[in-house]
């Protein structure tokens, strides 16, 4: 053995030892930071459930509102998701539109200053929103009510005599629809100006106008883009606390549809805010369980919006 | 259908950048135009200016005239939309749209022009289209699978069907078999060959062979210099620029001295 020439790993060690070192260290890195978000979630998660679990198997009178766990989280993941999805249909089109002005439409100069103001909303704290939404929006808004119970009154949105405060689901719809215009509308953009130049000329090429050329190349080839600015923006308006708070007039244990009535539902975010502090023990233990609700239904429209990408991949823009 | 395009004195401008200066020539009906030149002649340009695509760069203009069986392409009161639909083009790399099926990518130029058709008038296009740009035997059993999932070679000849499934006047193709293989550009030829029984066929090549071989009339551009404008130094039939051409920059140029 000892007189055989040197085994080849000493020659290549020789030759690009150090280069590999920094490779390893940083293929390190890169894995330490993604298993530790990974584990960040975990943590988060297993505090959910160890606070929440108290609360799950309790004596029902002992949970706010007394008809246990149940009948406290089910009106609150209602109005969570009713004012989400109210906030997602202002918020999607209006995020479309913005977008494709920015990518397609607007001179050069005024795209980029666009551009640039709608990433400044992103940038408003958000108990802002929330002062906005109370002393600006609320009374504004609250004056096309009556018009809307009017005229629009045997829909059960609007069936409810109006508020005249203001503080309604539709003021909160409205306020978190702006909350999450300038993450969408970025996506948006981004994924608009992705769409390849030789897409676009195919279309243009057949006699597509520019309407044409958007609907047949831009649009279709943007979908999963849309798809997850919108998850990005229902995930943050899931979760949105204190302007709903501030905004909403809320009667935890709801359920309702209305919009412009002076009585809504709450949402889970805003009434652990809210209850947070009068709360004890196990109270407080249902208030997390109502979080851990939440974490878990957001994880599933992610997980839902994903699975419906995925079932058209072989249709994907991306193949382009 | 096919039918000839005339132009006279066409200049292009990209601002205040002349790209292609002056150019006048005539493209007979039912023939084969090639367009050859070294890189940055504008030979592209002067393709693109025929059916205004050149106008998706912002700045982009003309000055001159181009007419198309005696209809002015650049009148007053001609929206280029209406002119991309009259001249069709190919593009140098395979661009069928990936969210579309091989079947809708056939009838998206149709769905643009003639609105709804019935069915079955949609399914004859689309055989007819396939078959013309001898592509159906390959894809007839798969007609709903996505576009982007053919052979590179297949995907040109998808467009190709596009492009003629709505029975343009002229069919424009700018260096249509450079991302391709042999094999597959041996079949584009032929199809050109096969085309030009009912379509007026402006062809950019790199490929002297090329030229040689599926064109009946060859336009040779060149430029003097870098930021120079690009011009045609010559046209004739394709025979005679490759036998015995009348400039001697056609002939350094086909003999493969330079470019």
């Amino acid at each position: 053995m000892s007189t055989q020439a040197p085994s080849p790993d000493t020659t290549m060690s020789g030759l690009g030892g150090n280069r590999r070192l920094g490779d390893r260290l940083f293929s390190g890195a890169a894995t330490a930071a993604g298993v530790l978000i990974l584990l960040a979630l975990a943590g988060v998660f297993t505090f959910l459930v160890l606070e929440g679990y108290p609360a799950l198997v309790a004596d029902p009178e002992q949970i706010p509102g007394e008809g246990g766990i149940v009948a406290f989280i089910a009106p609150l993941l209602f109005g969570t998701v009713f004012g989400a999805v109210l906030a997602l249909l202002i918020a999607l089109p209006l995020s479309v539109g913005i977008g494709l002005f920015i990518s397609h439409y607007a001179p050069r100069r005024v795209a980029s200053t666009l551009g640039y103001v709608i990433d400044l909303l992103a940038a408003v704290p958000s108990v802002v929103y929330g002062l906005w939404g109370i002393y600006f929006l609320a009374p504004q808004i609250a004056g096309l009510f009556p018009w809307l119970h009017d005229n629009l009154g045997f829909l059960p949105f609007f069936s409810q005599s109006p508020s005249g405060s203001g503080r309604t689901m539709m003021t909160a719809g409205v306020v978190l629809a702006v909350m999450i215009l300038p993450i969408m509308t970025a996506v948006n953009r981004e994924v608009f100006l992705q769409t390849p130049r030789l897409q676009e000329e195919a279309a243009l090429a057949l006699g597509a106008t520019r309407l044409e050329m958007i609907l047949m190349t831009v649009l279709p080839f943007s979908r999963s883009g849309i798809m997850s600015g919108a998850m990005l923006g229902l995930g943050r308006a899931l979760g949105e606390t204190i302007a709903v708070a501030m905004v909403l007039s809320a009667y935890p244990g709801l359920v309702s549809l209305n919009l412009i009535g002076s009585q809504n539902s709450s949402t889970v975010a805003a009434n652990i805010a809210l209850k947070f502090p009068e709360y004890t023990g196990l109270e407080v233990n249902a208030l997390i369980a109502s979080g851990l609700a939440l974490f878990v239904l957001t994880f599933l429209v992610n997980f839902t919006a994903r699975a419906i990408i995925a079932r058209r991949a072989e249709f994907s823009g991306a193949n382009a | 259908m096919a039918k000839s395009i005339d132009v006279t004195d066409l200049s292009i401008y990209y601002g205040d950048f002349l790209a292609v200066e002056k150019v006048s020539m005539t493209i007979e009906p039912k023939s084969v135009t090639a367009l050859i030149g070294p890189s940055g002649c504008g030979k592209s340009t002067f393709l693109r200016s025929l059916n205004r695509m050149h106008e998706v760069i912002p700045g982009a203009r003309v000055e001159g005239k181009v007419s198309l069986s005696g209809q002015d392409v650049y009148g007053p009161t001609v929206d280029a939309v209406s002119v991309r639909r009259h001249i069709g083009m190919v593009f140098q790399r395979p661009n069928p749209f990936p969210t579309m099926s091989i079947y809708e990518n056939v009838i998206a130029g149709v769905r643009l022009n003639g609105g709804r058709l019935p069915k079955a008038r949609l399914d004859e296009v689309v055989e007819r289209s396939l078959r013309g740009a001898n592509l159906w035997n390959e894809v007839k059993d798969r007609l709903d699978r996505p576009g982007s999932g053919l052979s590179g070679g297949q995907q040109q000849r998808l467009c190709i069907a596009r492009a003629i499934a709505v029975e343009p006047d002229v069919l424009l193709m700018d260096e249509p078999c450079s991302a391709l293989d042999p094999i597959s550009t041996l079949a584009i030829e032929d199809l050109i060959a096969d085309l030009k029984a009912n379509y007026t066929i402006v062809i950019v090549t790199h490929n002297m062979q090329q030229a040689a071989r599926v064109s009946d009339r060859t336009g040779f551009f060149n430029i003097e210099a870098t930021g120079q404008p690009g011009r045609l130094v010559e046209m004739d039939d394709t025979t005679v620029i490759f036998s015995r051409p009348s400039q001697q920059a056609t002939e350094d140029y086909v003999s493969g001295r330079f470019g």
